[in-house]
């Protein structure tokens, strides 16, 4: 159980720790100051999560092992992030759906696991929860707005749909660590599905077809671009190990 | 509300007033008390002989990076008035309100110039009090403001932005 539990909180902790990563790219470099701000507050709260399923993880791997060993010297594929967090932040279109996409899943995964009968895990959830609420809530609000806004930032949110889309398909695909925990992720793609529809239909874009869905994220199974994040994000503790400040 | 462990009343009143003394890093005016931030204090009479002190705290929101260096200011607050052994507890159940915000803590807030958490409404789009000059005739600027529990607005009679902070 212990050893599922440990992949299953990596897999929460990867997806929350690699899109904050991806999402701090925007420090500096926002389209408006107010959402520069924004999106950094976002990436800040999703590290946040990281931390407590990272810091929950190692004490089940012992070994000192502690959340940095785990951040900073892990390997690519030992990393079990969705595919989704791991794409290049693009432009503020494919930033926006990004984030809508995933905290339309988190909130649904973190409401779930709320009543789950792990205390730990549990509260972390009910304390994540509340903050996708409020990413999911000004994800939405921007997806409508670029959507339904003006030619040039509805082609760029068709554009972001048609990168990202591909990427869903394994939210609801329940892996090994999952089902050990008798979590059965394939139930939330109904709630998520209506979610996405109703905030697409708002913002007058189409739901995709049926398409290839690309996985294996969930699995250690990477797009090329989780080895180049991993390159920065872990750089210093790789050539100093154990650097301190 | 919070939970002392039988524990003696000038006891009590000492540590509370060491805790009181505990600031906000980011919101200097309010103590960690108003904030609401300090869920228990354990001080075992057992262990009364040689201060044996357990602070439980919570967090506002889980990246606030505020937090280590609350838990570092509890720590040396204690240990520079006398007490020893002193655990910080870090709990994340019940997750952090703005309904622990004591009233008092709302009233200090506004003077600073941020608007308090307004219990029906977790972000409204307008109607919010301006600290400055108390005019409802507020909008949103973004649902995010200078730190991760704060919005930003302006203030539509006096032009002033201002920050609310957000119920949570
Ligand atoms: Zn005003």
């Amino acid at each position: 159980m212990n050893n599922y539990l440990k992949d299953y909180l990596l897999y929460l902790a990867d997806t929350s720790l690699i899109l904050s990563q991806r999402n701090s790219e925007w420090c500096g470099h926002g389209p408006i100051l107010e959402q520069d701000i924004a999106i950094t507050n976002i990436s800040l709260d999703l590290l946040g999560q990281s931390r407590n399923f990272y810091q929950y993880a190692a004490t089940l791997i012992g070994d000192n092992a502690t959340e940095d060993t785990l951040a900073y010297l892990r390997t690519e594929r030992e990393f079990k992030n969705c595919l989704i967090a791991e794409q290049p932040k693009g432009d503020w279109a494919q930033t926006i759906l990004r984030q809508f996409f995933l905290s339309a899943y988190q909130y649904l995964v973190y409401e779930k696991l709320q009543a789950y009968n792990n205390e730990q895990l549990a509260a972390i959830a009910a304390k994540a929860l509340k903050e996708v609420t409020y990413h999911l809530r000004w994800s939405s609000e921007w997806v409508i707005r670029l959507g339904d806004g003006t030619e040039e930032s509805r082609q760029r949110m068709l554009q972001a749909t048609n990168e990202l889309w591909r990427y869903t398909g394994e939210f609801f695909i329940t892996v090994d660590y999952e089902k050990e925990m008798n979590i059965d992720v394939a139930d939330l793609k109904i709630e998520w599905m209506k979610t996405v529809r109703a905030i697409f239909e708002e913002a007058t874009l189409p739901i995709p077809d049926n398409t290839f869905m690309q996985t294996g994220g969930k699995k250690g199974i990477h797009t090329e671009n989780l080895g180049f994040i991993l390159a920065e994000m872990q750089y210093l503790q790789r050539t100093f190990p154990g650097a301190n400040w | 509300m919070l939970n002392f462990l039988p524990m003696l009343d000038n006891n009590k009143n000492k540590i509370l007033s060491i805790l009181e003394a505990v600031c906000d890093p980011e919101i200097p005016v309010l103590s960690i008390l108003d904030m609401g931030i300090v869920r228990d204090v354990k001080f075992d009479n057992a262990l009364l002989a040689d201060g044996g002190i357990e602070v439980s705290i919570t967090p506002t929101y889980t990246g606030c990076p505020a937090m280590d260096m609350i838990a570092v200011n509890i720590k040396l607050a204690l240990l520079e008035n006398g007490f020893k052994n002193v655990r910080i507890n870090l709990v994340l159940s019940p997750a952090w309100t703005t309904d622990w915000m004591s009233e008092d803590g709302k009233i200090k807030l506004k003077k600073y110039g941020i608007a308090a958490p307004d219990k029906k409404n977790t972000i409204p789009k307008d109607g919010v009090e301006c600290p400055q000059c108390n005019s409802n005739n507020t909008r949103l600027i973004s649902e995010f403001g200078s730190t991760a529990c704060k919005a930003l607005y302006q203030c539509v009679a006096c032009e002033e932005p201002f920050d609310y902070f957000k119920c949570h």
